[in-house]
């Protein structure tokens, strides 16, 4: 078992490097090979890193990732039926991989923590001669795994990562974002809950306890309060609290009439089945009917509450039953492969992997300085979201953003949510400055 | 003057030690593994355990806390580089102190209680300085994201002594040798023996015998009107040390410290690493170490097309079910091959890996030397006692 | 005075939830003296015993549309469960009840899980070091939440509650307060309810019964008792198969407070030795004593006025009354000289 991973390359690269430190110690990071950036590809392929939880609470939406990812590898090789190649538009992407290269993966357990992932993107990048790393369940591995990225001098492109610090505080030069943020989430969300709910409202939070927790609070709370709302409270949840009945009753008689939930995953699920079952929202308050927001949704993991999302607001990157060209040709490519359809964070992964592959193409170079140079400001069409584009000045793309709401007759187990607008781009822009960071220069990593 | 250094029966081992850690590259790229990050991950986790094998190997206290020192560690690193410098030495020297004194300061209390009382109450300590480094010590430990680099850390003695980039991050280094790549995991690989020298020190030092007797009966030793809490401190500050030094490490090749190194399930990998290699034997923690290193980094990258790849040379309907049930035990069912392995060395090898290394070396002397085959099974399990 | 009433609730609730997760290992713990880390895998299991019945009953026919496509191409599936289309009305009450119905399923199930486990591994472990029976059990608990997993997947899986449980009660009008001041949903106060028939009946099986005295006294001296002819290691087994059954009934039954998925006993493991520890070992009321404590002082501790004073105290309150109790109490609130203590 353990002679799986024998071959020939790891074995000579091996005990040549070793080689090399024990005799000349002055040499100890030259590399056995002569190139001019990090794992520039010799043979003819060259090796992404798909680097996704597989164990752990996100074990299900990291599978969800790697089949999406699978899927892009086929496109881009050429095999199956295309799917998104066919709708982007301007695309270079020829069919016959990247650059004349064909694209072979290796893949990583991330177990959702920075630790471990960055193990994981260590090995896909010293040993199996990664060029680019994409994945991600959690903004925290998402930051950790750019940010050795950007040491390493290989492109990261992210995958769901839904913290403002991502393309803000933490952005780095050789990072890329797809997915959308908290910022986006509070501005998309604001207009139709004031549609829904008025601009009378009292709203409490209950927000995890870590730093996506904390920038979605406060992005919601700055954009519900531009609506007129007053926040009551905001509590803070510890992270996998299991129980959340002690933060929710005191919910109960502090007059508020929105309850919102900065929680993802499994936090989500209890923490919003807990709170149906406490009958909030049976209850009425100031005379108006008390209601539960979920900012940050996810189909997948909205499945292990049940019922309890039925008629609950709330913000996705993408959703299956979008009728664009884009999205229509992707969930036909991944339902017929599959057997259903993709989510969001398959999406995001599927395009990003898509859009590096293109940029390859297009800077004509594998070379990350070059690639990070074609991407920057670079706009693109026809993948699910409208128009979108990589902002060059923090490397996060804006496009529209879907407001979601728990569907009330679903009609299959995917069913769960129906898309009820969608924001247009211009609505969720922001100033870059607003959250501060510095990309700092572009890293080809060692020669 | 080697006599001094190390007793004569010790060593075959020690240099036997010193030879495989530095040849790792070589002997471990067949299997996969000959890459710095993780042969860097190799040598630092058997410094970890040989650290907790001091304590638990010799006295039998069985801390479940070890990771919060392994945190401290780390943060007190990444501090200093932002601080003061990236060279390491501060970062090392620093981490290993704060690890000793966290270890002093949750020994003194801890140690008032044995037995599994004393379990719940290390593993209390630690788990209070994980929720509290994940959620309000944010300032001090950038919580979930973790204590990176940035551009503008003041870095006082580098300012002061060297060009600083304003552009790119420094990375740590070692009078200008750098600390990622294979030249991080020989400067790992000089640490571990060292800790492995000073550990085979204590195991056959007084105060070594002292701890081993305060494993086989407290109760007598204190009749005797001795004082054992003195000793058991003394093994637990410095199992610490060796704890906040191998959090350092980990800094130094990779700076970043993130609070779930906190977490029991660290202290927890921390004893089974230990058991599994075998608890009081000098190599077997090391040996524990590498092996869950091992599966947590390759046999979780394993995926279909490379069992497909393997299983090539068999028939297509064969291969597709040799690929789909060896699957099942590797890439994402990698939990299930490690769990299953511990149930089995724990039921065939109740003294771990070093047993089933003692067996096999008995397997072989057999016929040579009579006198070995008197001697039980345990007495070559821990080769160096 | 709201606040306080609801958070009081709410801390006996959770204390009762905490004691009987607790229960199962304080037996195996506390009383065959071993540390088993698989007590939450034993926990998990319980709780899937209610997804495998419920997903029972939810066999489905299924029949291909012949009009309607997916949106990926593919045929519609319309789906219905078996027991409808054969039992009509009772079918939907079987789904609804499923949860409940499940403790039926999870009795054997768990029992013979729990007589396989003692018969086949923990048996060889009991004058094994702890260290070795923790690497035991641990390896076990992982296979058995990987199988799990393979079988479920790692998304959680929702069980409601039956739709007469699913709301929740005005106890303040109960009590002549406002109407809505004090609420507390149904199926919380089922499971506190649930929690003290099973506590109150593990205890007098052990307190009143010739086979509870007799494991109460091969725990105290097991060769004496083994020397006077009584076959003790068939109780033990027997103790242990109780533990797992307790376990798995703690899981069924909190299902619709926590949809379960395979991970959900590493979750509860280590607050179970707390509040076992903290009770002190081999002691049953010490044990019942320590949950309702921690459940009580962690629901006040999450309170905002506390939480201001001293931040962070909600995330780790159940340690430093861990940390406070052992070292005012050595063993424990209840525990006995002598046990788990080498």
């Amino acid at each position: 078992m353990k002679k799986l991973s024998v071959n020939r390359r790891t074995v000579l690269k091996g005990s040549t490097a070793a080689g090399v430190a024990l005799s000349m110690p002055t040499f100890f990071h030259s590399k056995a090979y002569a190139a001019n950036f990090t794992n520039a590809p010799t043979g003819s392929s060259v090796t992404l890193g798909f680097n996704v939880p597989q164990t752990g609470a996100y074990a299900d939406e990291g599978g969800d990732e790697l089949r999406a990812y699978k899927l892009a590898v086929k496109h881009i090789n050429g095999e199956g039926d295309g799917g998104m190649l066919n709708t982007i538009k301007p695309l270079s992407l020829k069919g016959n991989g990247i650059l004349g290269k064909k694209v072979a993966y290796v893949t990583g357990d991330t177990q959702t923590k920075s630790d471990a992932a960055r193990a994981s993107a260590k090995r896909m990048i010293e040993k199996d001669g990664a060029l680019m790393i994409t994945g991600g369940s959690s903004s925290g591995v998402a930051v950790a795994v750019q940010g050795l990225c950007q040491e390493a001098g290989v492109i990261f492109m992210a995958g769901l990562t839904h913290s403002n610090d991502t393309t803000g505080k933490d952005k780095k030069r050789n990072g890329f974002r797809h997915f959308f943020n908290a910022y986006m989430s509070g501005a998309a969300l604001a207009p139709v809950l004031e549609k829904s709910y008025g601009k009378d409202r009292n709203a409490y939070h209950l927000t995890a306890d870590y730093t996506w927790g904390w920038t979605q609070e406060e992005s919601i709370k700055n954009s519900t309060e531009a609506i007129g709302w007053n926040t009551v409270n905001a509590v803070r949840t510890p992270l996998g609290a299991g129980d959340f009945s002690q933060y929710i009753t005191p919910v109960l008689n502090s007059g508020a009439d929105v309850l919102i939930l900065n929680h993802y995953g499994k936090d989500m699920i209890n923490s919003l089945t807990q709170a149906v079952q406490f009958g909030l929202r049976d209850k009425v308050v100031n005379g108006k009917d008390f209601t539960i927001v979920v900012p940050l949704y996810s189909r997948l993991m909205a499945q292990g509450a049940g019922k309890n999302v039925k008629g609950i607001y709330g913000s996705t990157n993408w959703h299956w039953s979008l009728q664009d060209a884009g999205s229509k040709a992707f969930v036909k490519s991944f339902g017929q492969e599959y057997g259903f359809p993709p989510s969001q964070a398959a999406h995001t992964c599927y395009v990003q992997t898509i859009m590096y592959a293109d940029a390859c193409e297009r800077a004509g170079t594998f070379n990350p300085c070059g690639v990070v140079e074609s991407l920057e400001g670079h706009k693109f069409d026809g993948a699910g979201n409208g128009a979108t584009e990589y902002r060059a000045d923090d490397h996060q793309c804006f496009k529209d953003v879907l407001v979601v709401k728990g569907n009330e007759n679903p009609t299959s187990q995917f069913d769960i949510l129906e898309v009820v607008e969608v924001t247009p781009r211009s609505q969720v822009e922001y100033d870059p400055k607003i959250f501060g960071g510095n990309l700092g220069a572009c890293n080809a990593g060692k020669a | 003057m080697l006599k001094n250094f190390v007793n004569k029966r010790d060593l075959p081992v020690f240099l036997g030690f010193i030879a495989i850690v530095l040849l790792a590259p070589i002997i471990m790229a067949p299997l996969g593994a000959g890459y710095p990050d993780l042969l860097q991950k190799f040598a630092i986790f058997g410094i970890f355990a040989i650290g907790f094998n001091i304590l638990f190997g010799l006295t039998g206290y069985l801390s479940f806390g070890h990771a919060a020192f392994l945190g401290v560690g780390s943060y007190t690193a990444v501090w200093t580089f932002k601080l003061l410098t990236v060279n390491v030495v501060p970062a090392i020297f620093l981490s290993t102190l704060m690890g000793g004194l966290f270890a002093l300061l949750i020994g003194v209390i801890s140690l008032r209680r044995s037995g599994i009382y004393f379990s719940i109450l290390t593993l209390a300590f630690a788990q209070m300085a994980y929720n509290l480094a994940y959620s309000v010590l944010t300032p001090i430990t950038n919580g979930e994201t973790g204590l990176q680099l940035t551009l503008n850390d003041s870095r006082v003695i580098d300012n002061m002594f060297r060009e600083v980039s304003k552009t790119s991050l420094p990375s740590t280094d070692f009078f200008g040798l750098s600390m990622s790549g294979f030249s991080g995991f020989y400067f790992c690989a000089v640490v571990l023996i060292i800790c492995f020298y000073i550990s085979l020190r204590i195991f056959r030092s007084p105060f070594g015998v002292m701890l081993k007797a305060v494993k086989s009966n407290q109760e007598r030793m204190s009749y005797t009107g001795l004082n054992t809490r003195p000793y058991t401190l003394a093994a637990f500050v410095i199992s610490g040390m060796f704890a906040g030094l191998a959090g350092g490490l980990m800094a130094v090749t990779d700076p970043l410290a993130g609070a779930e190194r906190m977490q029991w399930t660290v202290g927890g990998e921390v004893v089974l690493m230990t058991i599994l290699g075998g608890a009081g034997t000098l190599i077997g923690p090391v040996l524990g170490a590498v092996t869950i290193k091992y599966f947590e980094n390759i046999f979780s990258s394993l995926n279909d097309s490379i069992l497909n790849s393997f299983f090539s040379f068999m028939p297509e309907p064969m291969q597709h079910v040799f690929t789909a049930v060896a699957g099942l035990f590797v890439g994402e069912g990698w939990h299930l091959t490690l769990g299953a392995l511990f149930v089995v060395i724990v039921v065939f090898l109740p003294g771990g890996l070093m047993e089933g290394i003692g067996r096999i070396g008995k397997l072989f002397r057999r016929g040579g030397d009579d006198g070995d085959k008197k001697e039980p099974a345990a007495k070559f399990a821990t080769p160096a006692e | 005075m709201d606040v306080i009433l609801l958070q009081l609730l709410n801390g006996l609730d959770k204390g009762g939830a905490y004691a009987l997760i607790a229960l199962g290992l304080t037996l195996t713990f506390g009383t065959l003296g071993i540390v088993n880390f698989a007590h939450g895998a034993l926990f998990m299991l319980g709780a899937f015993c209610a997804v495998t019945l419920k997903s029972l009953l939810n066999l489905q026919m299924v029949v291909l549309d012949p009009i309607k496509k997916t949106a990926w191409g593919t045929p519609l599936e319309i789906k219905t469960p078996y027991v409808e289309k054969w039992f009509g009305e009772f079918g939907s009450v079987l789904l609804e009840y499923s949860v409940p119905l499940s403790i039926l399923l999870a009795i054997p199930i768990m029992l013979l899980i729990g007589v396989a486990i003692e018969r086949g591994l923990i048996k060889h472990f009991y004058k094994r070091p702890h260290a070795d029976q923790i690497l035991v059990t641990f390896g076990l608990a992982i296979v058995m939440q990987e199988i799990v997993k393979s079988i479920f997947g790692a998304n959680p899986i929702p069980q409601p509650a039956p739709e007469i449980f699913a709301g929740s009660a005005d106890v303040g009008a109960w009590f002549g307060m406002n109407a809505g001041a004090v609420v507390y949903p149904w199926w919380r106060m089922v499971y506190l309810g649930f929690s003290a028939i099973i506590i109150a009946g593990v205890f007098s099986f052990l307190q009143f019964t010739t086979f509870g005295m007799v494991v109460r006294a091969g725990m105290a001296d097991r060769e004496t008792v083994g020397l006077m002819g009584i076959d003790i290691d068939r109780r033990f087994t027997i103790v242990f198969g109780l533990a797992a059954i307790v376990a798995g009934m703690a899981g069924v039954m909190y299902t619709p407070i926590l949809s379960p998925d395979y991970h959900m006993g590493m979750d509860f493991l280590v607050l179970s030795f707390v509040v076992v520890v903290v009770g002190g070992m081999g002691s049953l009321p010490g044990a019942v004593a320590a949950g309702f404590l921690l459940g009580i002082l962690q629901s006040f501790a999450s309170l905002n006025e506390v939480k201001n004073i001293f931040p962070g105290i909600d995330q780790i309150i159940i340690y430093l009354v861990a940390v406070v109790t052992l070292l005012v109490r050595p063993r424990g609130l209840m525990g006995r000289k002598g046990v788990m203590e080498s």
